[in-house]
């Protein structure tokens, strides 16, 4: 019998259906390695074995038994659901998300709830109220974030695949981090009924996994319309398993626009060797103008935080939740809220409330929203002589706990590169291209490399990116991990 | 570039209780934010359509089916103060 | 001193009689236990998103066509931002600056916007809280979080708390036709606000506005605007401002208060709602709204007037009563080939007809009234076969007893005596034992007739045609 952790979900799922073990041994294998769990990266697990298993009828291409992790940022009915917030501390959702319940109608277990930036703010994981995550490359350095746990979990052998959420990078960015895949999907491909709202129109759900045949079959699964989520529209004609071996006839483009200075040395070198190995692949490596692409922190900071200020003004100590009691409204609103919501929250809240007030609104939201069609005009103009946009997904490795935590604005920048894809609407996947140190020295830590693509190009980026990640042959882990 | 009491008035639309010291650095690193974002009132869009949703859809609608409420006792659960099968909240001062 | 003019615009909200909310398929209700009508959905619960009701958009458009708005191509929906406990997102979903339909009227007054919105929740307040001591507290029910609304606001064309009140019920009756809504002011289905200024009469440029809230039946509403336009005059004709300001109507004292503004001052943030896309009507669906059109009021008083030529005060009166109005409709047919004018039989519903379901007050109006008795009964009196006078007396028992008008005369002996000896036999007589008022009409005096006509009718039980009578009398006098 083969080392049931050391599978990929794809290969175990087909071990599964061929019976070489039980899908019990095998969830039993997964809890036994969550509970070992040393970087924080649950919030809550399920050790029971009566955790719902759906019948695999349901799934377009059943995974039945394949545990799963799931972002604390997904409600999951009568299990601890928190968004990684004290204000939601206790609170049972009284229903679960679309995306949780198709992988349950799959029949994928889960496995736990993972730590998370608080309400998905965040490229640190820091921003947890229940603490920060720990990167298994190195217990002194972020795994990035928002969904820090799940990139650390499947990293860290704590689960086979885990799905979190991107609004600005919060799967490409701690994918990279953290050496695996992560994919944010185009906006409308997933449901995001269930899913805690952070910023609604860029909020999407995407798997984070060991490599990109993992992460074609869980989106397969999560994919198609939800007459829940009246933004939902599935992708036309499903996911089909990646199978290029070559990039032969593709173009891809690199963005002249965006400023590489502030990238470091390890991540530059390794993204010139990437554009290399997609050059022997057959491919063709170009440049494009993405003269707004770098104005996309801007628009993103105003976008995000104005709507996150209305999406987290319902915790409000009423209905559910915490609540500091005061003998008048006002008090137990402010009360309630000022103890509930961490410092990078508030800080969110207050520039998105900003950002709309009157006599701002034109000033700010207006105009990030008009930032926006710039930003997806150029992208248009790119696809027109390009199949994909390629950049380094994070400006740095993994860098170390605390580092940049009193400076809101310097981490804000290591969304540089992945914002511009959820403003544009387009997807866009983040696979391991290598290690490098970082600037100033240090261990050698995972390399991200990006690939966005026009609207629903899922199986088109999912194939380019299978040839490449073969070509690459990344196949390094963890310190103690496999 | 922006103040102690534009922070307070945004503290209060937002109604979150803010220390005096949290007042300081609000008003801080929302100007060091802020002064980063100003770079786009720098650009000249004015023809240019703000872009509110992005995907094409319209008229997605549902059919006016009633489904099936949830069991009070179960809203009520989380609640932090149920009260005669209601949720019970302090008065607003307008009218204690 | 000047002559002060009120300036009255309208914010109406009126409840779509939806199956289920706006956004959420939980069911409406009125009067049911507190929250057994919500879901995570209309409790705004961490993750859930709204999906707009299919009917809520077809009932709105039904509104807009019945006030002859313009539809938008494209409208969207908006977050309006604010924090109470009858709000569950802290934002309600609203439109602003792209609503549904703009321009149009109703009758004089001019239609500024209509568009769909979703209703907040129910707080009852219930004095001290269980736990903080000394303070209060309010209970929150949100069955009726959520329910379709659709808001109208009009121009400022009303010019006194009457017409405000009619306008009012015209709309209410407008509404109600299109069963789109039961427009209960007093259920709170329909709600009507007032913005109320006042300038000097003659003047163009509008004064200082105040806000009127709770007014929540007809007559209240007139009330409370005939208070505030009182309390406005007051202060301009002691030369003290006017501030802009909400008030708040106590039906108990009919007084008005301020609301407190540090609870109410808003900056509502509006945003484009990410979670819903646009609303395009389609040709299909703008037709469907208009197809689904009853004839409304203001048409059939049109019509009234030019095809049927009634006089403009019963036309009104007819086209605001649609239930009169059918029974006019349907009279006025079955005796048009006997040319009895469409007034007469007008004349009879809204006079005679309408005066004895009054008096009966027992619910029953005028579809319980059998449209050719009725026909029946004013060809009669038409042909001379009854006099006016007869024919009301015998009104109710064919209203409620559903008698035929016919029989009653015979069974009675009610028949008009028409001219003949019968007739000039009782003249003579009258005549004889009214000497002095004979001599009085002799000598020119024509209201001392009415002595001679009064003792005819007497003897003859109002069987006698007036108008036969004063001729006979004439001649015999030979006046
Ligand atoms: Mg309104
Ligand atoms: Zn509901």
């Amino acid at each position: 019998m083969p080392d049931l952790l050391e599978l990929t979900a794809s290969q175990a799922s087909k071990a599964l259906e061929a019976k070489e073990f039980s899908a019990d041994e095998y969830l039993d294998a997964w809890q036994e390695a969550a509970s070992k769990d040393d970087l924080n990266a649950y919030l809550w697990r399920d050790d029971t074995r009566n955790g719902e298993r759906g019948t695999g009828n349901g799934s377009p291409n059943g995974h039945l038994g394949v545990p799963i992790a799931i972002k604390d940022l997904f409600c999951t009915e009568g299990t601890p659901t928190t968004a990684g917030s004290r204000i939601l501390e206790g609170y049972r959702p009284p229903y679960t998300a679309t995306a949780v319940r198709k992988l349950i109608e799959a029949g994928t277990p889960v496995l736990g709830k993972t730590n998370m930036d608080e309400f998905a703010m965040g490229s640190s994981n820091e921003n947890s109220a229940f603490g920060p995550v720990l990167n298994p490359w190195d217990r002194e350095r972020v795994p990035g974030g928002s969904s820090g746990g799940s990139a650390a979990a499947v990293a860290g052998g704590l689960a086979p695949w885990a799905i979190g959420t991107d609004t600005g990078g919060s799967i490409r960015q701690p994918a990279s981090l953290c050496g695996i895949v992560g994919m944010k999907p185009t906006y409308g491909a997933v449901s995001r009924y269930g899913m805690v709202a952070f910023a609604s129109s860029l909020d999407q759900c995407g798997p984070l996994t060991r490599d990109v045949s993992d992460a074609a079959l869980l989106l397969a699964t999560l994919q198609g319309r939800d007459p829940c989520d009246s933004t939902s529209v599935g992708i036309d004609g499903g996911i089909k398993p990646p199978d290029r071996e070559d990039l032969k006839g593709l173009r891809f483009a690199v963005p002249s626009g965006l400023a590489m200075d502030g990238v470091e040395a390890g991540v530059k070198s390794t993204f010139a060797a990437t554009l290399k190995t997609i050059e022997e692949l057959g491919g063709e490596v170009g440049e494009a103008a993405l003269p707004h692409a770098d104005h996309g922190i801007s628009a993103y900071y105003v976008i995000a935080p104005a709507e996150a200020s209305a999406n987290l003004a319902r915790y409000d100590g009423v209905r559910y939740g915490l609540r500091v009691p005061a003998d008048e409204l006002l008090g137990m609103y402010e009360g309630t809220r000022a103890a509930g919501f961490g410092a990078e929250v508030k800080r969110r809240i207050m520039l998105g409330t900003y950002a709309l007030s009157s006599g701002y609104y034109e000033a700010y939201y207006g105009q990030a929203l008009k930032v926006r069609t710039k930003i997806a005009e150029d992208f248009a103009k790119a696809f027109a002589e390009f199949d994909f946009v390629v950049t380094p997904t994070s400006p740095s490795v993994a860098f170390k706990l605390g580092e940049k935590t009193d400076d809101p604005l310097a981490m804000y920048l290591n969304d540089y590169f992945t914002v511009p894809m959820p403003l544009a609407g387009i997807p866009a996947i983040s696979i391991p291209a290598g290690l490098a140190e970082p600037d100033g020295g240090g261990p050698q830590l995972p390399v991200g490399f990006q690939i966005a693509g026009p609207a629903f190009s899922e199986n088109a980026i999912l194939d380019a990116a299978f040839a490449l990640e073969r070509a690459i042959g990344f196949d390094a882990r963890p310190p103690g991990v496999g | 570039m922006i103040d102690r009491d534009q922070v307070l008035h945004v503290a209060r639309l937002a109604r979150l209780a803010l220390t005096e010291d949290e007042v300081e650095t609000m008003a801080r690193e929302l100007s060091g934010i802020l002064e980063h974002v100003d770079r786009i009132s720098q650009l000249d869009l004015d023809q240019v359509e703000p872009t509110d949703h992005v995907v094409d859809l319209e008229n997605v609608l549902r059919p006016d089916e009633p489904r099936p409420s949830w069991p009070r006792e179960q809203i009520l659960d989380p609640a932090p103060d149920p009260a005669d099968g209601a949720f019970r909240v302090p008065s607003p001062q307008a009218e204690a | 001193m000047a002559e002060y003019e009120p300036v009255i615009g309208l914010e109406i909200h009126v409840h779509l009689q939806t199956r289920t909310k706006m956004f959420c398929g939980c069911e409406l209700s009125f009067g049911d236990e507190p929250n057994v009508h919500t879901c995570p959905v209309c409790l705004a619960h961490p993750g859930v998103l709204p999906v707009t009701n299919e009917r809520a958009i077809r009932y709105a458009l039904m509104i807009a066509a019945a006030l002859g708005c313009k539809v938008a191509p494209r409208s969207i929906f908006h977050r309006k931002n604010y924090f109470y406990p009858d709000n569950p997102k802290a934002y309600q979903i609203s439109q602003y600056d792209i609503p549904l339909a703009t321009g149009g009227r109703l009758g004089d007054v001019r239609i500024h916007r209509v568009h769909l919105e979703e209703d907040a929740a129910k707080m009852i307040h219930v004095g001290e809280s269980g736990r903080i001591h000394g303070s209060g507290a309010s209970l929150v029910d949100f069955n009726r979080a959520g329910t379709p609304l659709v808001e109208i606001v009009t121009e400022p064309d009303l010019r006194s708390a009457c017409e405000v009140r009619a306008w009012a019920q015209l709309l209410q009756t407008t509404v109600r036709q299109l069963g789109v809504s039961d427009v209960q002011m007093e259920e709170g289905s329909l709600r009507v606000d007032g913005n109320v200024s006042l300038r000097p009469a003659g003047s163009e440029e509008l004064g200082i506005k105040t806000e009127l809230k709770n007014m929540n039946s007809f007559k209240f509403l007139e009330r409370g605007i005939e208070a505030e336009i009182e309390r406005q005059r007051g202060l301009l004709e002691a030369s003290e401002a006017v501030i802009q300001e909400t008030l708040h109507f106590d039906p108990g004292s009919g007084s008005l208060t301020p609301l407190r503004s540090k609870e109410y001052e808003h900056d509502y943030r509006y945003f484009p709602e990410p979670d819903l896309v646009p609303l395009a009507p389609t040709e299909e669906m703008l037709r469907e709204a208009t197809e689904a059109l009853p004839e409304l009021p203001a048409e059939r008083d049109e019509r009234y007037r030019k095809e049927l030529d009634l006089s403009p005060e019963v036309a009104t009166l007819l086209a605001a009563e649609p239930k009169s109005a059918d029974l006019f409709e349907q009279v006025a047919a079955q005796v048009a080939r006997r040319d009895i004018p469409a007034q007469v039989v007008a004349n009879w519903v809204t006079g005679e007809v309408a005066a004895a379901l009054r008096r009966r007050d027992d619910g029953s109006d005028a579809s319980n009234v059998a449209p050719d008795l009725l026909a029946q009964l004013i060809g009669m009196v038409n042909s001379k076969q009854l006099s006016h006078t007869v024919a009301k007396g015998i009104l109710p028992a064919i209203i409620f007893e559903g008698r035929d008008p016919e029989q009653l005369v015979e069974e009675q002996g009610l028949g008009q005596i028409g001219g003949g000896e019968e007739l000039e036999g009782v003249v003579e007589a009258a005549i004889e034992a009214e000497p002095e008022a004979a001599e009085q009409v002799r000598e020119g005096n024509q209201k001392a007739i009415g002595r001679i006509v009064g003792a005819v009718m007497k003897e003859t039980k109002g069987r006698a045609d007036g108008g036969e009578v004063q001729r006979l009398i004439h001649d015999k006098l030979g006046v």
